[in-house]
């Protein structure tokens, strides 16, 4: 039973850990680690999604899944300073080339251009690749006339790809006109977290926005926002049950009903 | 009037009120000074191309940010022929670190819109220091479909340290008036002419950022994030804020290289500080011809090349 709470959940950058046993970073319960895989993650006291990788999303929500734009790769611009080995680094942790991956996707009876953001590459940071993977999957929805599902995962922009970085938001949000136009759905999910410069972009600009409960969901980090106001912030600030209640979401879905939900949104728009 | 100078510009300021006491002098008949004024003249005009052509980045966000550096109501005054403000976005507050409206410019009807910093201490208060919540986004929005609706113009100047990170500002979908902001503006079936004329803050330069031409004063800065927040990320150090700088790449000579923007507009020598009048003609000089020349272009190819603009921005590379 997934319980509401007001508390803000903990952003950790780190992945579930390996071993039988995985403690809750919310409420610390020791939790088996193949009931928690049959949960989707999802712990089963407190409700508390832990972060997880873009396979995962996939492996979740679609029942086939045929990657596309996977040749795309990162450069570095800028020459910014150890920007190549960090890339590298993640590289290899994550074996994808950069924060997104893309793909024609089958929900249900549903075909659909299906988006994952990838938190453990740069924190889902969005580069010149992220930004011309959601925009070649905008463009693949377009050709296909297939409805386009982007789960959003990301700490903002890529600063090491500098004002690239910024021009992303622009590449996204302006393409996206060209998808309204087609009048075909796009449903943008965000989850934990979804800040910055991909919740100020096509984050924010779903036909319907809809988040995991818990998600840290906003323009500027918390951190930030404390060091400017200099104030305590309110309690359950920027979590997706504070934006719901702030009007700023369509609605907040449980991971274990996302699939369902998304396939009942995906035959309202069909019928 | 009082001037204020950066430790850079301090040779500059000397040589100034050396030239500026002999001209006294002179004045008073005390003795003839011409060939000295004259040669230190032409000696300022020296130490000033030196200074000013060698600045390294951090110098020039400090320019960007020189509290005499023309903002938007000083533009407004030297450009336009009047100009009607329209206030609010109709839901929730008037936003003054946005200022909006309507403008004549050499008799050509425009519609303006940028962020304002405020020059005195009360001002920048109420202004924000020209950091906008979403409603000026909003209110910037509203204005902009007016002037769509009317086949008018758009002139956005961008002067912003960015957004305001603040409790109201999220409560109120500070990312999502600014995401909004960014497609429709794309979208807009009219001319919209963006100029950076100090600091391009980010996501808050962006909400009034895209449009047909964008182009960047000489010593105007975009950039992502502020070196200093780029320094605390990488470094934990904010005083390593001019390495940041440096690594940005957020010069105007490096935007128009990374294809950001597609013109640098020159300033005054010493920067738009000293001479506001004279950067404010060459500012108004371009709007001018921009505005000639995309006007009679049709609505929709406007647009098609605006997000084709917009869509080749980056750099990718296609690894098999
Ligand atoms: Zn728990």
């Amino acid at each position: 039973m997934f319980l509401r709470r007001k508390k803000p959940r903990p952003v950790t950058k780190k992945e579930i850990p390996d071993g039988l046993w995985v403690k809750c970073d919310s409420c610390g319960e020791i939790l088996y680690r193949k009931e928690l895989a049959r949960k989707l993650w999802v712990c089963e006291r407190c409700g508390y999604h832990f972060k997880i990788d873009s396979r995962k999303y996939i492996s979740i929500l679609t029942d086939e899944f045929k990657e596309i734009f996977a040749e795309l790769t990162p450069t570095n611009p800028l020459d910014f300073q150890d920007y190549s080995e960090k890339l590298e680094k993640d590289r290899k942790k994550t074996s994808l080339n950069d924060a997104a991956i893309s793909g024609e996707a089958k929900i249900g009876k549903h075909r659909i251009i299906l988006c994952a953001m990838e938190f453990f590459f740069r924190g889902g940071s969005m580069g010149s690749v992220v930004g011309e993977k959601v925009k070649l999957s905008i463009n693949h929805a377009i050709k296909r006339k297939v409805p386009l599902v982007i789960v959003c995962a990301s700490g903002g922009a890529r600063m090491q790809e500098g004002i690239l970085s910024l021009m992303q938001m622009a590449k996204t949000s302006a393409t996206l006109n060209l998808l309204s136009d087609a009048k075909i759905p796009y449903i943008s999910i965000l989850t934990n977290p979804t800040t910055a410069g991909v919740m100020a972009s096509y984050a924010s600009l779903g036909d319907l926005v809809i988040a995991e409960p818990g998600a840290l969901i906003g323009f500027a980090g918390p951190r930030v926002i404390m060091d400017t106001v200099k104030e305590e912030l309110p309690p359950g600030f920027q979590t997706a049950e504070f934006l719901l209640e702030h009007g700023l979401l369509d609605a907040v879905v449980p991971r274990v009903e996302l699939k369902d939900k998304l396939i009942s949104i995906l035959d309202f728009f069909k019928s | 009037m009082p001037r204020t100078f950066l430790p850079f510009e301090k040779p500059i300021a000397e040589l100034e009120r050396k030239i500026e006491d002999l001209r006294t002098l002179q004045e008073e008949g005390v003795a003839d000074l011409r060939d000295e004024i004259v040669s230190l003249e032409n000696k300022l005009k020296l130490i000033q191309d030196n200074i000013y052509g060698n600045l390294t980045p951090w110098q020039r966000i400090q320019l960007a940010r020189h509290p005499k550096r023309p903002y938007f109501m000083d533009y407004i005054s030297y450009i336009t022929d009047e100009f009607f403000e329209i206030h609010g976005d109709g839901c929730f507050r008037d936003d003054p670190a946005i200022v909006c409206g309507f403008g004549k410019i050499n008799g050509r009807s425009v519609v303006l819109m940028g962020h304002e910093k405020g020059r005195s201490t009360k001002e920048k208060i109420k202004r924000n220091f020209g950091m906008a919540h979403p409603e000026g986004y909003r209110k910037a929005l509203k204005v902009a479909k007016l002037a769509s609706k009317f086949g008018k113009p758009i002139v956005s100047l961008v002067d912003t340290p960015g957004a305001y990170p603040g409790i109201g500002a999220e409560e109120r979908g500070q990312a999502q008036a600014i995401a909004i902001n960014i497609k429709e503006f794309a979208y807009l079936p009219t001319p919209i002419i963006v100029i950076i004329t100090g600091e391009g803050g980010s996501g808050g330069a962006l909400g009034i950022g895209v449009g047909d031409t964008v182009v960047i004063m000489q010593y105007a800065y975009y950039s992502v994030i502020s070196p200093e927040g780029c320094a605390s990320i990488l470094w934990r150090d904010a005083s390593k804020a001019p390495e940041a700088a440096e690594a940005l790449k957020i010069t105007a000579q490096d935007l128009l290289e990374l294809g950001v923007v597609d013109k640098i507009i020159p300033e005054p020598s010493g920067g738009a500080h000293r001479k506001p009048a004279e950067a404010a003609s060459i500012l108004k000089e371009f709007i001018i011809n921009e505005i000639d020349k995309l006007s009679v272009v049709p609505a929709e190819n406007l647009i098609k090349a605006r997000i084709e603009k917009f869509q080749k921005m980056g750099t990718i590379k296609s690894s098999p």
